[in-house]
């Protein structure tokens, strides 16, 4: 979502992105983010947590507003209200993406060679 | 304190992603703000594979499990009025359980309209628009750059909308 943000701006929209990967859009060069500390899918909450979807929203509203420069990430001050393993655990799909099997062996691979060559890196 | 990126994600996932990251092409892209927010007409963007049920389909998930490496690139509409329980989702990255039960985590449509009736905002789009964040492997977002998000770009912006709202899931 980070290129969407960089096409909608490139085109005339004034955008912010609200996202628990500001990795990604340092990475990707988002214009504007608010960063936030909540498990994948739950971008502004909890599910019927009015209050709580308010005050994220309200925090984005004024990154946007106060963002200076292109690049800009904001924090947000919002914790998530359950345990990190049980929120790690909540987000993930029942059974593994598809993609899953084609990925763990490549990952592993790319982890064996930065061990065997960590000068690189 | 700083968010961490890595808080909810599986180690190996993690480890692939800082190993495949690399620097943001320069510039990057900025509109300045036309003016305060209480002025402007919001478009609500989101990747969660969101879709209204009974009047467009899915997102290709089928396709997706035969092709793993593949991830369908298209987009949905979906009306400004709609109820909690017309929303579905297909991503097969994600328990859209939470999703489901109430669209507003992602497409804050319900919260939106709040803020229009109290001034907050200038506006709603009549339309939001939904993509389906898994582009495939290795992510290839040509599409988006090229077709569709040109495309939903025009119709946000058929209907005076100035801000929009990104909500990656």
């Amino acid at each position: 979502m980070p290129v969407l943000a960089r096409t909608l701006e490139a085109a005339g929209l004034s955008t912010i992105l609200v996202s628990n990967m500001p990795f990604w859009a340092e990475a990707v060069g988002v214009p504007r983010t608010l960063a936030v500390e909540f498990p994948f899918g739950h971008t502004l909450g909890q599910p019927h947590a009015v209050d709580q979807q308010r005050r994220v929203i309200e925090e984005a509203l004024v990154a946007l507003e106060e963002a200076q420069a292109p690049g800009a990430i904001l924090h947000s001050r919002e914790a998530w209200p359950e345990p990190p393993d049980k929120a790690l655990k909540d987000w993930q799909p029942e059974e593994p993406s598809p993609v899953m099997a084609v990925i763990r062996p490549r990952v592993m691979e790319l982890m064996r060679q930065r061990r065997r060559s960590p000068s690189q890196e | 304190m700083p968010v961490d990126s890595f808080k909810y994600l599986p180690r190996i996932i993690g480890a692939f992603y800082q190993a495949s990251a690399g620097r943001p092409e320069l510039p990057i892209p900025w509109t300045p703000l036309p003016g305060p927010v209480s002025g402007c007409t919001f478009g609500l963007v989101t990747s969660g594979g969101l879709y209204q049920r009974g009047v467009e389909p899915p997102f290709d998930v089928e396709r997706e499990r035969r092709e793993p490496t593949w991830g369908d690139p298209s987009y949905r509409t979906i009306a400004a009025d709609v109820q909690l329980g017309d929303v579905g989702a297909s991503h097969l990255h994600l328990n859209t359980r939470d999703m489901v039960e109430d669209f507003n985590i992602l497409l804050p449509i319900h919260r939106f309209r709040k803020l229009v009736a109290e001034g907050r905002v200038g506006g709603l789009a009549r339309r939001a628009y939904s993509f389906m964040g898994y582009q495939g492997f290795p992510p290839d977002t040509r599409a988006w750059q090229e077709t569709y998000g040109p495309e939903v770009t025009g119709k946000l912006k058929a209907e005076g909308v100035s801000c929009v709202l990104l909500t990656p899931a």
